[in-house]
């Protein structure tokens, strides 16, 4: 760990610290009222959404269609952890997001290995019919609460957790990138067989990177489920996961700041167009394909310094 | 009824449901092979090709104006989007077309809802010959007739890849477009051609699928495109027999599964078998083994 990277970490962790103070301040004088403090909640949980899903997309270089499954069974665990553990509130909603987190995480897992076979156009099918697997199952799971959905989750999530969760998953994506395991996770999306060549383990590296955005996919669930408190298997389609993907593409595929921007914006933004509300997934299909066409690969240079962007994405 | 009648009945269903698999999945096999490029509005194109049919009905058009119309319109448009959104992205990485195509797929969803609206529209089958009768076994029209235009138009088109001249470039630039440049072959009016013939096929699925499963809405095509790329897949995708093949497979086991096992975790099991499929033998049945080169 240089210099640099240190004195980078004090500047984070202050920042962090810094933006909690001051939003947590307009909070509790009322500034901000509690419409907005729902918002920022969701800002957050879209923040960890984004960054995650930008580990696998970004920077290992693979398309991911089933985020919006992670989420889910972080939801429905760590909802069904904090309903039916007899703890404490203080004690049981940390155990619910890390069972949470943890069970998404054993699902990357699983979706991991088909990927370390298939590359490309055959991964994100897999990834989209995993997602659609899990729904199936979810509202067939009487257990849960089928169609009906899943009620009575105690609210436990509140503007801290959210904050924290968010900036934990920041903070735990840029020290991955920044280390010799996020610059091998680069390598396998630049070229595969060269980085195989000089002896990074791609097996190992696209796991890792499957396995940490899952995680924190089903941390982002476990919060939403309890800010929520209402469960259904119709949240988690296919078009969550293409909603998370536009944020991620708008902000820059390999670049976190960007994605933390645009999590943000494209929360806050159809709350105050709200009469244009149907025309939400058309703009975000537009976003796709003119972010693509502007600039073939990471749009991140039309917004932000290109983070992990220099070489650009290796030609196929 | 017998045991052995219902299967029949069974696998009568999932020749029709497969045969229409086999349209959609010949689309993106096609287009795959040419283009190195996942067509995820392939799908949606069927829908186009049902709306446009179905506008034409009910402008009180016949239904074989109706039928050339739609077909026409999904070239065209197959045509005009290769040459907008992927064209392009011809030397792009393989993320940033796959994502274009989930946009244009969304685009064209999002667009035809706020055309037509959310709600189902019924769609006046007008396909209308007596059922046919074998022993216990009724086929209605919608069945035997979606079969019979399906199996013609694979002869069709394999009779076309195999024997004329646009056929053979076709095969040429699937192989190496580089090369087939340098061979005089127009590269650009072949992909084209492609995204044309693709689409078609769209459309006549569209149209028969709608037949048989009466009311469409915007988003109908999203389901039966992902299972037809599914089909391709398990067929070997790049390969003409595999995606007919991989068509007939899918709706068979998509019948057995409905009739016998659990139609409620129809998707599930069926969205398992390709994963199985994918990681087993990722070539698929009739897919060559293709060598990684430096």
């Amino acid at each position: 760990m240089d210099q640099s990277f240190k004195k980078q970490l004090l500047i984070d962790f202050g920042t962090v610290l810094g933006s909690y103070a001051v939003l947590f301040a307009l909070q509790k004088s009322g500034v901000i009222n509690t419409y907005w403090q729902g918002i920022i909640l969701v800002v957050c949980i879209n923040v960890i959404l984004t960054v995650s899903l930008n580990v696998t997309s970004g920077f290992l270089g693979e398309l991911a269609l089933g985020h919006a499954g992670f989420m889910a069974i972080g939801a429905y665990l760590s909802a069904f952890i904090s309903k039916s553990l007899p703890l404490i509130p203080a004690l049981e909603f940390p155990v619910a997001i890390l069972i949470g987190g943890l069970s998404a995480m054993a699902a990357g897992y699983i979706v991991a290995i088909p990927t370390l076979r298939l590359r490309g156009d055959y991964l994100a099918i897999i990834t989209l019919a995993f997602g659609e697997i899990i729904r199936n199952i979810l509202k067939n799971l009487m257990l849960f609460g089928g169609t009906k959905g899943y009620p009575n989750i105690p609210a436990y999530t509140t503007f801290t957790w959210a904050f924290f969760g968010a900036a934990v998953c920041v903070l735990a994506a840029k020290s991955l990138i920044a280390s010799r395991h996020g610059r091998s996770i680069i390598s396998v999306r630049e070229d595969e067989i060269a980085a195989e060549a000089s002896g990074v383990n791609t097996n190992r590296y696209k796991i890792l990177a499957f396995v940490f955005s899952a995680f924190f996919a089903g941390v982002a669930g476990a919060l939403y489920a309890h800010y929520i408190r209402f469960l259904q298997p119709s949240v988690f389609t296919l078009d969550k996961s293409i909603e998370i993907l536009v944020m991620v593409v708008l902000g820059g595929m390999g670049s976190i700041r960007g994605s933390i921007i645009s999590a943000t914006v494209l929360t806050v933004l159809p709350e105050l167009l709200r009469s244009f509300s149907d025309y939400r997934m058309l703009m975000y299909s537009i976003v796709l394909i003119v972010m693509m066409l502007a600039k073939h690969s990471a749009s991140g240079k039309i917004m932000f310094r290109p983070a992990a962007d220099k070489t650009q994405e290796a030609e196929t | 009824m017998s045991g052995f009648s219902q299967f029949i009945m069974q696998f009568i269903n999932g020749l029709n449901i497969g045969s229409i698999y086999a349209l959609i999945a010949l689309g993106y096999t096609m287009v795959y092979g040419i283009a190195k490029l996942i067509n995820f509005a392939h799908g949606d194109i069927i829908m186009v090709g049902a709306y446009v049919s179905l506008i034409c009905l009910n402008a009180g058009l016949p239904w074989y104006l109706a039928c050339i119309i739609s077909i026409l319109s999904c070239s065209a448009f197959g045509v005009i989007m290769e040459k907008f959104a992927y064209k392009p992205l011809r030397n792009a990485s393989r993320i940033s077309l796959l994502i274009t195509a989930i946009g244009i797929s969304y685009l064209l969803e999002n667009a035809f809802q706020l055309i037509f609206t959310a709600n189902p529209k019924p769609y006046p089958s007008f396909i209308a010959l007596p059922a046919l009768k074998i022993g216990a076994v009724t086929i209605s029209a919608n069945y035997y007739i979606t079969f019979i235009i399906s199996v013609v138009l694979m002869v069709v088109l394999t009779l076309f890849i195999r024997n004329t001249n646009m056929g053979k470039a076709m095969r040429a630039v699937s192989e190496d477009a580089g090369a087939a440049r340098l061979m005089g072959i127009n590269v650009d009016n072949t992909i084209s051609l492609t995204f044309a013939i693709g689409s078609a096929l769209a459309a006549v699925a569209g149209i028969l699928y709608s037949n048989c499963y009466s009311p469409i809405n915007p988003t109908m095509g999203s389901l039966p495109g992902i299972k037809a790329f599914i089909a391709a897949g398990l067929g070997g995708i790049g390969s003409i027999p595999g995606a007919v093949l991989g068509g007939f497979f899918l709706g068979m086991i998509e019948a057995m599964v409905k009739a016998y096992i659990s139609s409620q975790l129809l998707d599930s099991i069926v969205f398992t078998v390709l994963i199985l499929m994918l990681v087993l033998k990722p070539a698929g049945i009739l897919g060559k083994d293709v060598r990684e080169k430096v």
